[in-house]
Formats: C-alpha cells, structure tokens, sequence
C-alpha cells in the first residue's frame, strides 16, 4: 500500500519538477529567442494564433507578439517570484530568530507586530506601498515580502524556542560565545529546515500576487509580465479572447508546477527521515 | 461561560495593541507618501503660498511628527478618517457605503469554499488513497493554482459572453426600478460569478485541510475502537474522522478572512462590484493615499472582529479551548 502510494506520489512530482525546468529554460532563452524589446510592434495588430508561423501566437491589440510577450513574461514572474520569497524568507528566519532566542519584552513586542502585519491584508498592503513608492521591480518584490514574511518567522520562532534548550546552545554559552553569535551561527542554521519547507508556498504566493498587482496596473511599467499581458487582453475580452486566456494558463502551469515540485520535495525528506 | 468572558478579554488586549501598530504604521506610510492633505485640497480648489501656509498652520501640519501622530490617533479615536481627495466626501462615509456589498461578497464567497471545500474533503477522506481521493487532491492544487481575477475573467467569457446566462458586472442592473424579493433576485444573480471566482479557489483549501486531517485521524486509536464496537462506516466517517478533522477549517475561517478580504480587490475590478476591494483599486488610480489607508484601518479592524467571532465559536464548540486560562 505504501510503495503503491509512493509510486503515484513520484509521477507528480516529476511533472512539477519539469514544469519548473522548462519554465527556467523559457525565462533565460527569452533573449536569446526574442533579442529586442518585446513591447516592440511585431506586426498587425489583433492577429489570430496559428496563421502567420513567424508570430505562432499572434499577436495583440498593438501588434505586439505574444509568444515573445510570454517568454519575457517568464522572466519577471520568476524573477519577482523568487526574489520575494527570498527576502520574506530572510526577513522571517530573522524575526523569528530573534523573537525566539530573545524571549521577553523583544519577543512580545516582535510577536504582537507579526500579529499586525497578518492583520491587514498582504495584498491591500503590497498595493498600498506600490502606490505610494512608485511602480519598479525592487519595489514591487519588497511589497510583496512585506506581506510574506510572517508564516516563516512564526515557524522558525517556534522552531528557535526548542532548539535553544538543547545542549550545544549551552555547551556554545559555555565557551564564551556572544548572544548575537550563538543566535545567528548556531541555533538559526539548525532552525531554517522547516522554515525553508515553506518556499514552494511562498514562491507561489509571490507569482499570483505579483500577477494580480500588474492586473492592476502596479507593476513595473518596462517589464512585460502576464498579469500585464491579461489587463491588455481584457479590452478585447469579446473578440479575442485568447488574448487574456493564454498568459493565464501560463500563471496556473507555473504556481502548480511550483506546488508539485515543493510537495515533490517535501515528501521525499519525510521518506528519508522516517528511514533515519 | 467565564471561559468565554476570559478568552475575549486576553484577546480584546492583544488586538488593541495589534491595531495600534497597524495606526502606528498607516501613519508612517501616510508620511512616506508624496505630498500632503494641503497640496490634495490645493489641487482641486486652487489656492496661493499664503492660503498653503494657513492651512498648513489651521490643518496642524506644521508640527513635529509625534505631534502629528497624536493628532491622527485622536482623530481616529473620534472615528475620524479624514477627507477623500477623490470623491470629496468624509472617507468614512464611502467606506460604510461600500462595506456592505464587500461583506455579502465575502460571506457567501466563504460560505461557497467552507461548505463544498468541507463535503468534498469528507468525500475524499473517507477513503485516503483511493482514486476519488487522489483526483480530487491534483484537481483542488490546480484550483488553488488559479489566479482569481484570471478565473473571473474565463467565467465572464463562458458564462456572460459565450451562453449570455448571467450578468458581465455590476451588482444589479442600473435604473430597473426592482424592490423586495425582486431586486434580491436580481442582486443574486450579478453575484453568481464574482462570489464563485472568489470561492472556488479557497474551496481547494478547505477541501485539502479536511483531506488531510481526516487522513489523519483514520490512523488514531478511537477509530479503532469505533471500529471495533461494530459501527457502520457512514457513522464512522461522519462522526469520528470528519469531526475530529473539521476544527481546524473553522481556526481556518478567521484566518483567512484576511485573504479573502485582498483577494476581493482584484475580483470586485474585474466584475466592476462597488465595495470595498473595487474602492481600493479607485483610491489607488486617483493617489488618494488617505482613503486607501483607511480602507486598510477599516480592513484590519474587520479581520481582529471576525477572528474574535471565530474564536468565541471555537470556545463554545470546543470545550478544552481557554479552560487553562479560565482556571488560572
């Protein structure tokens, strides 16, 4: 039963794992593929898929291409994706750190902001501070690291709270190592595990709402991206459709492949540790 | 009951130091942003440098920061959010006018995911492993892949466009003169398509918590013995495993109130619903930095009351929750 499962839990994985592949090698091809600005008119505009084989998915209201949009696209979906997820990672293993190693009035007060930042919605926020600091890619992955950074420095407090009992934290007070040190050299290290288990979610969390920011219009005005690609797709929503529907199905395959390769990943070291 | 009493009181203290940093930071965001209330109210009536300084002076802008804040947490206290550049009017005023849609929006959007994401995890978990169980898990990962406002818009191409069954946008239709029973029908059907793209991709949360859980709760002892004592497999599912696996998703509801809430933003765009998410977007178009940190304030208050209503829920269902505290 348990190898059967096994079994069918790999083949998801697999397709997550080459999802992702295939997407990496689409966003560092892009210039090679598509050398030039990708907002360039490439030829008439509002131009059906599959007629002109030099524009396969035709092109949009402005006559750009859509293929090399898509590719581009690629590029700041991960980018953004990614960055975020590293600096909500980061910002979280350090809160989460200190809170816990710290214990105390610096763990109440840094606990009691947590609870503020999980308070008003990621997504209200992100918008608030893109809006008021001016559309970039930094700024926008920022924003939504701002929104991000809470579920890790939850887990990796809690994570920091058992850990600082064990007996080589004593064993490191012992020989004389500063607080700071022995916070950041040795339990953090030790803590990040569970922490870094959550990436997949965060990474996916990033590309949706980086999406949903340059739905709106917040995103980075000299970047294509596929949040961008559907608001121009949506004015023509009657009669070219597809326009909207194809960088959309783009957004579902990468936040799932990203799913499935983290849940990939996740179980096999649940395999691995239950064989310890 | 003292239970009861004793959760909200902790939880009435914690909340009021969670919104006063939500204040403390709105604040510093408001004076992060470019320009001030002067130079907005400047724009639209006109004025010169000297008009500028008065009402600088009159307005307490000229004063040092702490001052400032005070001002702002005074005036808060007062219920006072200011003034919208945009609309012209008392923020707080057009934000009760768009709550209301916002929290039917939510409501049933949350009732939509809670009680099909709830069934079809029963069904899935009742038998871990089986086919049913495995296509419903790789089918709610793709759902919970989806960006709401792209399914939003594949709805209205299928739904509004294609079959012409429901609605492009809007709440109810513009000048029809509908009252009573009417205009909730009307009402209704504008919200099918909005309330399901915002519900259906939070159905595949719950729908994975109660799978999961009820995978679970299959492995422990008083399934065992339930079986044991002979008692039909209906009974044991419903009874034993879902139940034991459901508190979690009602801990889930408060939680993600706070989602739900940023998620309405980009659905209420797409589908032109005027609450709240639709006024942030406004607020954001017109740089009417004021009102959209109030919209934020308003926000965080609403997700403190509804994780407060979760909780007490919880305590009543759930009679070990604060019975520690309560004895202390």
């Amino acid at each position: 039963m348990n190898r059967l499962r096994r079994f069918f839990r790999t083949p998801e994985a697999i397709a997550g794992a080459n999802t992702l592949a295939l997407l990496i090698v689409m966003a560092l091809a892009a210039p090679l593929l598509f050398p030039g600005d990708p907002q360039a008119i490439a030829g008439p505009a509002l131009l059906p898929p599959f007629q002109d084989w030099s524009l396969p998915l035709g092109t949009d209201r402005l006559g750009r291409d859509v293929l090399a949009e898509l590719f581009h696209g690629a590029r700041t979906s991960l980018a953004v994706g990614l960055a975020a997820a590293a600096a909500a990672l980061l910002i979280g293993a350090v809160v989460g750190t200190l809170a816990g190693f710290a214990g105390g009035l610096i763990d109440e007060a840094l606990m009691r902001i947590t609870d503020a930042f999980q308070t008003v919605p990621s997504f209200l926020l992100a918008l608030a501070f893109v809006s008021i600091v001016g559309p970039s890619l930094g700024v926008v992955v920022a924003a939504i690291a701002l929104g991000a950074w809470t579920g890790p420095a939850r887990v990796a407090r809690a994570e920091v709270l058992s850990i600082r009992e064990r007996d080589y934290v004593a064993g490191a007070r012992v020989i004389g190592m500063q607080p700071m040190e022995i916070a950041f050299r040795e339990v953090l290290p030790n803590a990040l595990p569970p922490v870094l288990a959550l990436s997949s979610v965060i990474v996916a969390a990033a590309i949706l709402t980086e999406a949903a920011l340059s739905f709106l219009g917040l995103g980075d005005p000299n970047r294509v991206t596929w949040g961008g690609m559907i608001a121009e797709g949506r004015a023509v929503l009657r009669t070219a459709p597809f326009l909207s529907i194809v960088p959309g199905i783009a957004l579902v395959l990468t936040v799932l492949g990203v799913y499935l390769a983290g849940e990939g990943v996740v179980e096999s070291s649940a395999v691995r540790r239950s064989l310890s | 009951m003292t239970r009861a009493i004793t959760l909200l009181r902790r939880r009435l203290v914690g909340s009021f130091f969670v919104l006063l940093i939500v204040v403390i930071g709105s604040f510093l965001l408001l004076e992060a942003a470019p320009g001030d209330a002067v130079d907005a109210y400047i724009v639209s009536t006109g004025g010169d440098a000297g008009m500028i300084e008065l009402l600088r002076h009159r307005w307490g802008l000229d004063q040092s920061e702490l001052t400032r804040l005070a001002n702002y947490l005074w005036a808060l206290l007062r219920l006072d959010l200011g003034q919208s550049v945009t609309f012209s009017r008392p923020i707080r005023e057009v934000i009760l006018e768009r709550l209301p849609t916002t929290l039917m929006l939510m409501g049933s959007a949350t009732a939509l995911s809670f009680g099909l994401g709830s069934a079809l995890g029963i069904y899935a978990g009742a038998r871990p492993g089986s086919f049913r169980d495995r296509f419903l898990s790789i089918s709610s990962l793709a759902l919970y892949a989806v960006p709401g406002f792209w399914l939003g818009l594949v709805l209205i191409v299928v739904f509004a466009v294609d079959l012409r069954w429901l609605p492009i946008g809007g709440i109810e239709t513009i000048a029809s003169g509908k009252t009573g029973l009417a205009r909730a029908a009307d009402i209704a059907t504008h919200l099918v398509l909005p309330v399901s793209a915002l519900g259906f991709i939070y159905l595949a949360l719950y729908l994975r918590m109660m799978r999961a859980g009820m995978a679970e709760a299959w492995r422990q002892d008083f399934v065992l013995a339930a079986r044991a004592r002979g008692l039909p497999r209906r009974r044991i599912v419903l009874a034993h495993v879902a139940r034991n696996a459901l508190s979690p998703l009602v801990t889930m509801l408060g939680l993600q109130s706070a989602q739900m809430l940023g998620g309405s933003v980009v659905i209420e765009s797409v589908f032109a619903v005027p609450g709240l998410g639709r006024l942030a977007q406004e607020a954001v178009a017109g740089r009417d930095t004021p009102l959209l940190l109030g919209i934020i304030l308003v926000s965080a208050v609403l997700v403190i009351v509804i994780n407060l209503l979760v909780d007490l829920a919880y305590a009543f269902l759930d009679p070990r929750v604060g019975a520690g505290e309560a004895g202390a």
